[in-house]
Parts: C-alpha cells; structure tokens; sequence
C-alpha cells in the first residue's frame, strides 16, 4: 500500500513539482490550495505525510501545522514545511508549532523524497 | 514532453497570472483602496514567482523578485509606509519583473536600462542603497541564496526518479541497501537519547534508526532503564535512549543529517569509535528485524509488550562490546515499538492504545490531485480539433436530414424523426464544443493597464484606466485577434484623444484623463468600448480632409455620426493627418478591417471637447453563424442574420434612380441605396427589374443602411463557416464560405463591405437621421 502525501501549497508549480518527485517515488499524492482547503481534504482523506507551504491565502502554513497538532486524528502525522534558505525564523516558528521537518525550497527531488522518508512511518 | 519542461510552461503560465494578480493588487494600493491581504497577496504573487524561479535557476529573474518581495514584505509588516510614490514604483517593477519572465521563458534578455534603474529604487526603499546584489547577505531578509542544484537544465535531469528500492512501498530491510563495508568505512558511537518535544512533532525513533541503517551496517543498543512500570508510563514523556555503533563510508556531517530534524530535540553525540572495537558483525539480523518492525503496519499488542518490558527490563549493556552476546530478538521488537508508541497518541491516557495513528483510509486508488473545482488544462489543438468534427458534423447532419427529405420519406417515419432528435443532439454538442473555447476577455484587458502606463509615460499624459467587464466571455480567437484593435485604440486614446495634463486643466477637466475599457454581451455578440473624456473629434477637420481626399463630394450631407465614421475609411488618414485630426484617423481603417475580419463592427461616437467612445460589436465564436439563405443571380448565398434589419418586396414605385443609375428604395420615410447583388458580386451584368425579388435591409454599423436585391430567400439557418482566405483567396464583399446541406458551397455575404463600397462610389442621396448605435 503506497503512503499518502498530501501537499499543501498555493503554488501550482510547486504543487507539480512535488506531485511529479513524489508519484515517482511510489507516493500517493493529494492536493490542496491553501491552508483551509487542506485541513479538509486531510480530515476527509488522512494522510501519512503532510507538506505545507508557508505563505498561503486563507490559512498559512503556521496555521495548517496548528490545525493537524490540535485534532487528536492527526496529532501525530509527520509535517515537513516548505521554507527558503533565508527562512530559519520562519523555520522555528513552524518547529515550535509541531512541524516535524522542513524542506528547503528550491528543492532537489531526491533531497524532498528523503525528507518524506524520514518521517513517513 | 519531459516532465521538467511541462512543469516549466505550468511555472510561465502561473507567473501570467501572478504577475495579474500582483498587478491588481498594486493598482488597488495605488488607488489607497488596498487592505492587509491585499499586500499580502501580492507578497505572495512575487515569493511565488521568485520560487520557482529558484526552482529552475532563473537567476535575473530571482534577483528581481528577490528584492521586490522584500519591498513587500517591508509594507506588509509595516516596516515601510505605502505611500503613492512606493506603489507607483511598484507598479513600474511590476511591469519590469513581467519583462524578467518574459525574458526567462523566451530566452530573451532584459533591457538593463529599465530593470536597474527600478532595482535601485526599490533597494533604496528598503535601505540597501550601495548594497551589490550579492552583498545581499547578511540581513536574514536578504538571505536567499538562489539554488541552482535542483534543475540545471535539460542535461541535469533533476526530476530523475529516486531509485526503485527507495520507494517508501517497498521498504527494504536494510541489508539490501547497506554498503559493504569497504576499505573507507569507519566505526562511529552515536548517542542518542530524544526528548519528548521530539515525539510531539511526530518524529520517531524507530525512523531516524532506520535511516541511519541505510548508511552502513549498524549496532543497536536500547537503554530502557529509565523506562517506569507500566502504571507510571506517560505517553508523553521520552525513556528510551539508545548508542548506536555505526560502520559508514559516510561522514559525520552525512551521519548529522540522518538527525536534521531532530538534532534540536534530542541530545546527540556522535563520535568516531574505531580504535575500541572491530567493526559489528557482518550481519546484524537484530537491527533489520527491529526496524522493519518499527515500519511494520501490524497491528501490535503494545500493552503485552509493555508488560514485558517493565518486568525484564533490558539492562544497559555497555555499546563499546558489539559483539559480544547480542540481545534477544525480540527485546530489540520492544525497544522500537515503544519508540513508536511514545509518540503522542492519545492525550493524557492511561493505557497507551495501539492504533497506528495517520492511517485513514487513503483515496480509493488514485495518484491525482484532489482539488475542489475540477478544471483540466487542455491544448488548444485539441479541441480545435473537435470544432472542426462537430462543424463537419453539422454539415453532414443537414446533408442527410435534406437527402431523407427528398428521398419522399415521411416527416412521421422513424428514419426522420430520428433525424430531428439528431439535429438536436447536434447542435448541443455543438453548443458545448463552442462553451469550451469561451474564454474571460480578461486575457486581453490584463495587458491594458500597462500598456496605458507605458503610452501615458512616453506622451507625458496622466491616465486612469478603468476596465469592466473583464469576465465577459467569447470566444478564445476572437480574444486573440482582439489584442491588437483594442491595443491601438487605447493608444490612440491617450496619445490623441487625451489632452495634456495643463490644456486638460485649461478645459476645466481633472489633470488625469480617464479611458474606460468595457466589455459587455449584447445580442448575441461582443460589445467592447473603449471611451475617453479628452477633446474629442474635431468635425470640420474631419470633414475637410474628407473632401479634400475625395472621399466625399463637397456637398455631401452627412450626420455628425457619418462624420466621425469617416476616420474609418481607407485612404483617410495619411501620416501627415496624425497631429491634425486629434490623430483619431491614425490606422483606423486597419482596427476596422481587422475587425471586419472577425465579422465584427466598429463605430466612434464623439462629442466636441468632452471624448469620443469607439464601439466594437464581434461575433461570440468565428465557427458558426447565424445566416439568410439567399438566392441571386442563381447563386446561393448566405447574410449574417445579425446584420439584417427586415426583409421587403419592393414596389416598383420605390425604386428611384439618381443619376439614370444608382438605384435607391424608398423605405418608410428614408431612401437607401439599392444593391443588386448578383451585380455587386459581378454574377450578371444587369440589375433585377424594379419590382421583383426581394429586397433584405442590411445595416453596416460604419456606412449605414443598404438594401440588398435578390431574387428570393431561401431560409434561416446556421452555417459553419469556412475561411475563403485559407483555401481561396480573399473576395470584396465575400466573407466566407460555407457547405449547405446538400453539399454545395455558398458564399457568406460581407454586408459591411457592399455597403461601403456602394457608400464609396456615391454617397447616399440623403442621409437618414439615425438613432446612435
């Protein structure tokens, strides 16, 4: 049985970039826009790995991490945060709301696969 | 097309609409209607572009962006006031980082002289005045480094797919996949002891052990001693420790990454243990069951499990002796499914439950997106494609509903009324087909608001655009052949038809002119204006030129709409008239043919000194229309219903002849030109007496009404048009073609251009009074 990633970001690009490492990988990948839309497809869904964006309309990345670390669900599903080089506070924010891990943009497929790995139990 | 080039044209077409958005957003700030989100939106839009710019190493472009997103990230945190001057030169490095895409996806390169001079404002903005774009290090706003390693190019096949046996579903126990160990491989002790905040971000144990066996052959020891009796187990709180021998070619640094995410939850020492033990033995079947069991989905009697543990707790048994008495299998099945356990599961229980968390259901077999409004992006070939069947389709189906009909079956047998039901099916695909090509007008005014900046710029005018209607919707070649007309229209707007700022003041107007663009449907058809509040058409000039090119005799009657009409014709405007005429005249007559083209009508109303509004009225689609079924000169013909006003039988008694020649019909209380069309079309050589046929009164919107003389109507119906220029050559007064059911070919009538010819070789006798529009 595949594992299920579900990526969170407003960009469309960035979605097809991380559909396109991570189908290749074997993964099960669903999608979602922005924050709100992606607490609902993960509350629909499930998922075994989340991966957010952190700029997003509607609800950032900060608050998708929030939204899964409350619902008892998902309290335990891997995050990793989508960040930049020049993101390290953004980086420990999102540590400090409960992100497991972070990748950093632009990413290397075969770096966004391990770090999916990493976590994916 | 590979992977990484469609995911490229999916990054230029996303920046489109990014750059629109951005520039929507930046025209609300400057207009001071502008909230929060708004900013942030943009912030958005730019730190989009900028990523996957990033992504594919678009280095001017990230550079661009880079400094631009830091603008607004200054606004949105308040950090810099928005003031009109910021948002202007927002507005201008909008245009700039359009030019930047623009240049990355054609490879093209950016005029250095309007990228640098905005990239220096914009770094004064934010105090980086002096700062080489390199320099930008330092402020962690300034620390992008832009990466080129993830996509180098088409050579570097960065979307390569992991290795097979790196798929998550196929989850190797790790022997398979541990190097040898070779000649290079050193001995490393790790520590490793997490903490619980480790365990609440949902990392685990059993995961990080998992990959560092991936790095060579390892050595697990479990220090449970801190483990309490299971009545005193908090599933929040972190027990286990473990040391880990490790025989790796890897480096300490590529061991520390195996810790990346929990370094900072968790105490970690990592150290080289080769002087103080050989290497563990080759194969360390311990570990690989422990850790496949750690990522074994089986359900598991934790609590049994725990019970175990807390009676015959493993003591610590020092690391530094590997090979001496391994632990028993299952102590090891223990250790790394506590680990698994502590993580949080379920709040404050007393009996730690077993479920594996994150397990839901997945989508019932599918790798596709799931996104709440289902749209697929197709090409455009595609479903032209599928146009052209069903207009095939179209044709056939009333080529085979005729020949039913004239094979003498009965209107009530089977075989016709299931003709009917097919006509019907027909022309609901069609309508369908037709639906998929309408596209927002949008595409074409997104480009306006620049191009209105740019020309208002060059001319030293002060313009606000207004645009409406942007959602309206037509057909997607009608959109793309409206660019141009509408691009020269609004550039005569500003430049010509919008006083300078002081003679704007002089007239007692506001120093900013106003152009409206406007897009409506109406009547089955298009209706785009484009409406300015400058001087407006100078008449008697207008008029002048006119009789002085010949274009009208010097006693011509004309309204003052036939005269603002003029700027239309061929032959009127001459490079000479530009700065004479309010430059209304400057290459109208091509906006007009170009409209014309599309099967489309344009008309200029003006008003001295308060601004004259050009209308443009196209078709919906360029596929199909409406149309009389007309017979002259023997020949099947067909008009566009939508410029026909009535049809009549003439009565000879109408008809009059100005000059011995050019006949006029009396309609009502109006005389309009009469034209045989079989004549106009060169089919014969003399005019239907007066008194027979049919007479169809067209309306062209630039020269007026006509009369058209055939010999009889045939019907109404809907035809597929086929272009006469593509397979043929182009005709006066023919528009196109099209098949009729019985598979002849008839000639589409271009009103508009017999009208204007006739309106050419002589103006009307009298020119009616008409209604404007």
């Amino acid at each position: 049985m595949s594992k299920t990633v579900l990526t969170i970001d407003d960009s469309r690009t960035m979605r097809e970039m991380l559909n396109h490492a991570l189908v290749q990988a074997g993964y099960t990948v669903i999608q979602a826009v922005d924050g709100i839309e992606g607490l609902e497809v993960l509350k629909a869904n499930g998922a075994d790995v989340v991966i957010t964006d952190i700029n997003m309309p509607r609800l950032d990345g900060f608050g998708v991490i929030e939204g899964v670390r409350a619902n008892p669900d998902h309290r335990a599903t891997p995050i990793l945060v989508l960040t930049t080089e020049s993101d390290a506070a953004k980086k420990e924010r999102a540590r400090a709301a409960g992100a497991t891990g972070w990748i950093v943009k632009p990413f290397n497929p075969v770096k966004l696969v391990e770090a999916v790995r990493r976590v994916a139990a | 097309m590979d992977p990484f080039e469609s995911i490229k044209q999916t990054f230029f077409q996303e920046c489109d609409e990014l750059l629109t958005d951005a520039e929507q957003g930046l025209l609300a700030m400057e207009a001071g209607d502008a909230d929060g989100e708004t900013i942030n939106a943009v912030f958005r839009a730019v730190h989009s572009v900028k990523g996957g710019a990033g992504a594919f190493g678009l280095e001017d472009l990230i550079r661009f962006a880079h400094v631009f997103e830091t603008v607004m990230d200054d606004l949105r945190s308040g950090k810099m006031e928005l003031t009109d001057e910021v948002a202007k030169t927002l507005l201008r490095a909008i245009d700039v980082l359009a030019d930047h895409v623009a240049a990355a996806r054609d490879g093209g390169a950016v005029d250095e002289g309007r990228s640098a001079p905005i990239l220096s404002e914009m770094k004064a903005l934010i105090g980086g005045e002096g700062l080489d774009d390199d320099d930008l290090g330092g402020d962690e706003d300034f620390g992008f480094v832009p990466m080129t390693v993830a996509i180098e190019g088409d050579d570097a096949p960065a979307f390569d797919p992991p290795a097979l046996d790196e798929s998550p579903a196929a989850f190797e126990p790790m022997a398979d996949l541990a190097a040898e160990p070779a000649s290079g491989a050193r001995v490393w002790r790790i520590g490793f002891a997490p903490k619980s905040e480790m365990y609440a971000k949902a990392n685990e144990s059993g995961l990080v052990l998992r990959e560092l066996a991936r790095l060579g052959e390892m050595d697990v020891k479990l220090d449970a001693d801190a483990l309490p009796p299971l009545d005193q187990l908090s599933a929040e709180t972190a027990y286990l420790h473990w040391t880990v021998l490790l025989t790796t070619e890897a480096d300490e640094a590529t061991i520390r990454e195996v810790f990346e995410f929990v370094e900072d939850d968790c105490v970690l020492t990592i150290e080289p243990a080769d002087g103080q033990a050989s290497p563990p033995p080759p194969s360390s079947d311990l570990s690989d069951d422990a850790l496949a069991a750690a990522s074994a989905d089986a359900p598991l009697d934790i609590a049994a499990l725990l019970a175990r543990v807390a009676g015959e707790a493993p003591t610590s048994e020092a690391a530094r002796e590997p090979a001496s008495a391994p632990e028993p299998p299952a102590d090891l099945d223990v250790a790394a499914l506590i680990a698994k356990a502590q993580a949080p599961i379920a709040p404050a229980a007393p009996k730690v439950e077993a479920a594996p968390v994150a397990k839901a259901a997945p989508p019932a077999g599918s790798s596709q997106a799931i996104t709440p409004t289902a749209t697929i992006r197709v090409d455009l070939d595609r479903v032209d494609r599928l146009i052209n069947a069903v207009g095939e389709l179209v044709i056939q189906q009333a080529m085979l509903s005729q020949q039913v009909m004239e094979s003498g079956l009965a209107r009530s047998s089977n075989v016709a009324l299931g003709l009917e039901d097919l006509e019907l099916l027909t022309r609901e695909i069609q309508d369908s087909v037709m639906a998929i090509r309408a596209q927002p007008v949008k595409s074409v005014f997104q480009r306006m608001p620049r191009l209105a900046r740019e020309v208002a710029d060059m001319t030293g005018k002060r313009v606000k655009l207004v645009m409406e209607g942007e959602g309206t919707e037509v057909d997607k070649t009608v959109i793309e052949r409206l660019t141009d007309p509408i691009t020269h229209m609004l550039r005569n707007a500003i430049d010509h038809g919008l006083e300078d700022p002081e003679g704007r003041i002089a007239a007692g107007k506001p120093a900013e002119g106003v152009v409206r663009l406007r897009a409506l449907h109406r009547g089955g058809r298009i209706v785009i204006e484009l409406q300015d509040d400058g001087r407006g058409i100078n008449r008697p000039r207008v008029r002048g030129i006119a009789v002085e090119r010949g274009l009208i005799s010097e006693d011509a009657v004309l309204s003052d709409e036939e005269i603002d009409n003029l700027i239309f014709q061929p032959g009127f405007s001459t490079a000479e008239t530009i700065s004479d005429i309010s430059g209304r005249g400057v290459g109208m007559d091509v906006v007009r043919r170009s409209i014309q083209g599309l099967g489309g009508r344009i008309t200029i109303s003006s008003e001295p000194g308060k601004g004259s509004k050009f209308t443009m009225s196209l078709p919906l689609t360029l596929a199909v229309l409406d149309g009389m079924v007309v017979t002259a000169a023997e020949q099947t013909l067909v008009a566009p219903l939508s410029a026909i006003i009535e049809s009549l039988t003439p009565r000879a008694e109408d008809v009059h002849f100005v000059g011995g020649k050019d006949a006029v019909i009396r309609i009502r209380e109006t005389f309009v030109p009469l034209i045989d069309v079989g004549v106009a079309l060169g089919f014969r050589e003399t005019a239907l007496p007066p008194g027979q046929g049919v007479a169809v009164l067209v309306e062209s919107e630039g020269g007026g009404k006509a009369a058209l003389l055939v010999e009889a109507i045939q019907g109404q119906r809907q035809v597929v048009i086929k272009s006469l220029e593509a397979n043929y050559q182009q005709i006066d007064g023919i528009a196109a073609a099209t098949i009729l059911g019985d598979g002849r070919v008839a000639l589409i009538l271009d009103v508009d251009a017999l009208v204007t010819t006739q309106h050419r070789r002589k103006p009307a006798p009298r020119a009616e009074k008409r209604m404007a529009g």
